[in-house]
């Protein structure tokens, strides 16, 4: 059987808005993640877009890269399908903040 | 100047990897301080399923007395999907709903913080909230440290434990980890959903607080992976695990994945009227014996996700064991280094001696090749279907036709998923031997 086309139910009308605001996030001031954009302007495949499960990274009109690090799983996904050297500086947020998981 | 704070041990990350390491050292004895980047132990961490409870029995007896179990897991099943078929191997069994148990679900706040205690009562030294951003070297190479956010102040010892998950940046830094290795890795999300108990236990029929675990193949599109879903106290955890390069390729969302997942017609009624509590993602390391990083080097053990200790073997699925049996071994490596007075990667080469004679290595060296069979294109998007397809070819009754023999029905059901009778006795021969 081939997939089947995407089901939708009542109950699975979870905006993804509505999703992430029920994460607890710490927000520090420092960036922990940033985003090279003149390096993402060459980039073909922009994997960071769909990957990402809190979707922090937005493809901007001039073909860059839009990122926001405040509501950020600190996961990895993003520079681990990065194929472009240099295009993300990635650590972790400071002591105490970022993402607090209450039911991981 | 910063401020330098001296210990016999550096214990990185206070997951269950971490906290036992500090747990092993401080019951011999040594001054060892439990650097936990996030504000409490747990903070960080999500986790697939079932903590198996066996490792523990020998760390902390009658540890069932006490830990904060959701429920203790009585069923546990294995699930394959299409988008409107589901054939289930359901197995439950009264043995692992009383003392000592196989396996619980919990909530990794409240495990990992109940870990961690044991170790700052043994006299382990916690500080929570703290980064450490880097390894302190000598001048000959080897670790003697790592150096933290907290107002710079480092942290010296003659040996660091890495326990800083999947991700670790020490092992990384100290060149035993690829930098990323998409690969080796799949991408877990998660959603907790609150439901009330007695509609648990009707739904999944169990009481009290026996839980079940499902685990679930052919629900994740063309992105190879699984998926999940199992019972805490009050709510529900469902989720999916997506290998990442495949997942990025794909375009395809991850939490659709899981929308998808949650409205399949086997799954729904489970969760009707259920509300999201919360979100969350997570690395896994995935790729097994043959991708794990060396495990030490002059003055570093790594444990844990760190060192890729999860075991993700399609029907055994295990990783929190993995981290407390690991960590507890790199304690004790740790102090039998500091107490014979060289902490070089040869001083602490008793570490992977000790790992490959119990479970900790020497499950993941049996099943090594299970990773690569369990996300084949074969497993992941033909032999869902194809067994949903013999379930339904087998059962379905179709008077007044006469009843097809099975091999017919085989045949027929392979046929239609692209799949030879050879391919599927060399898969099963394959199964056979990784698992056998």
């Amino acid at each position: 059987m081939s997939p089947d086309a995407p089901r939708r139910s009542p109950w699975d009308g979870i905006s993804f808005e509505e999703r992430m605001a029920t994460v607890d996030f710490r927000i520090g001031s420092r960036a922990h993640i940033t985003v090279d954009a003149d390096v993402c302007r060459s980039c073909t495949t922009k994997a960071c877009v769909s990957a990402c499960p809190a979707n922090l990274f937005a493809p901007t009109a001039d073909g860059g890269i839009l990122f926001n690090y405040e509501e950020c799983f600190e996961c990895g996904t993003c520079y681990m399908v990065c194929n472009a050297e240099g295009a993300l500086t990635w650590t972790y947020p400071d002591g105490g903040h970022g993402v607090v998981f209450h039911h991981g | 100047m910063a401020e330098i704070l001296e210990f016999d041990a550096v214990v990185v990350g206070a997951g269950p990897a971490g906290a036992s390491a500090a747990l092993a050292l401080a019951r011999a004895g040594r001054s060892v301080v439990l650097v936990e980047r996030g504000p409490f132990p747990g903070s960080k961490n999500v986790y697939g399923g079932v903590v198996y409870g066996r490792v523990l029995d020998d760390i902390i007896p009658g540890w069932w007395e006490e830990v904060p179990v959701e429920r203790w897991v009585v069923r546990r099943s294995t699930m394959m999907m299409t988008g409107t078929q589901s054939l289930s191997i359901d197995y439950r069994t009264d043995a692992w709903g009383s003392a000592p148990y196989n396996g619980m679900t919990t909530l990794r706040c409240h495990f990992d913080a109940w870990l961690a205690g044991k170790a700052t009562e043994a006299g382990a030294r916690l500080v929570t909230s703290t980064v450490a951003t880097g390894l302190v070297c000598d001048g000959t190479g080897q670790v003697v440290g790592v150096r933290t956010d907290r107002d710079g102040a480092e942290l010296h010892a003659p040996v660091v434990i890495a326990c800083d998950g999947v991700n670790s940046f020490l092992a990384k830094e100290a060149g035993l980890l690829a930098r990323a290795e998409a690969s080796h890795h799949t991408l877990g999300v998660k959603e907790v959903l609150d439901l009330p108990p007695g509609a648990i236990n009707e739904r999944f029929a169990v009481q009290d607080h026996e839980g079940v675990d499902i685990e679930i193949l052919g629900c994740t599109r063309d992105v190879p992976g699984g998926g999940f879903l199992y019972t805490n106290a009050t709510s529900v955890s469902i989720g999916v695990v997506l290998s990442l390069p495949e997942l990025a390729a794909s375009g395809t969302r991850p939490e659709e994945l899981v929308a998808d997942l949650k409205s399949h017609p086997a799954i729904a009624p489970l969760l009707r009227g259920s509300t999201l509590r919360e979100y969350a993602a997570h690395l896994i390391p995935e790729g097994g014996y043959d991708t794990m990083p060396a495990l030490s080097a002059d003055g570093l053990l790594v444990a844990g996700d760190a060192g890729a200790m999860t075991l993700a073997a399609g029907i055994w699925l295990e990783g929190v064991n993995f981290a407390i049996g690991s960590g507890y071994a790199a304690g004790q490596a740790a102090d039998r280094a500091v107490a014979a007075g060289d902490c070089s990667a040869a001083g602490l080469a008793s570490y992977r001696a000790d790992l490959e004679g119990q479970f900790v290595l020497a499950d993941h060296k049996r099943l090594r090749k299970a990773p690569s069979l369990v996300l084949s294109d074969r497993v992941q998007q033909r032999y869902p279907g194809l067994l949903c397809d013999l379930a339904e070819g087998m059962f379905t009754v179709t008077n007044p036709t006469p009843k097809a023999g099975g091999f017919k029905v085989t045949r027929a059901a392979a046929a239609r998923h692209g799949v030879s009778l050879r391919q599927l006795a060399g898969d099963t021969l394959r199964g056979l031997r990784i698992f056998g």
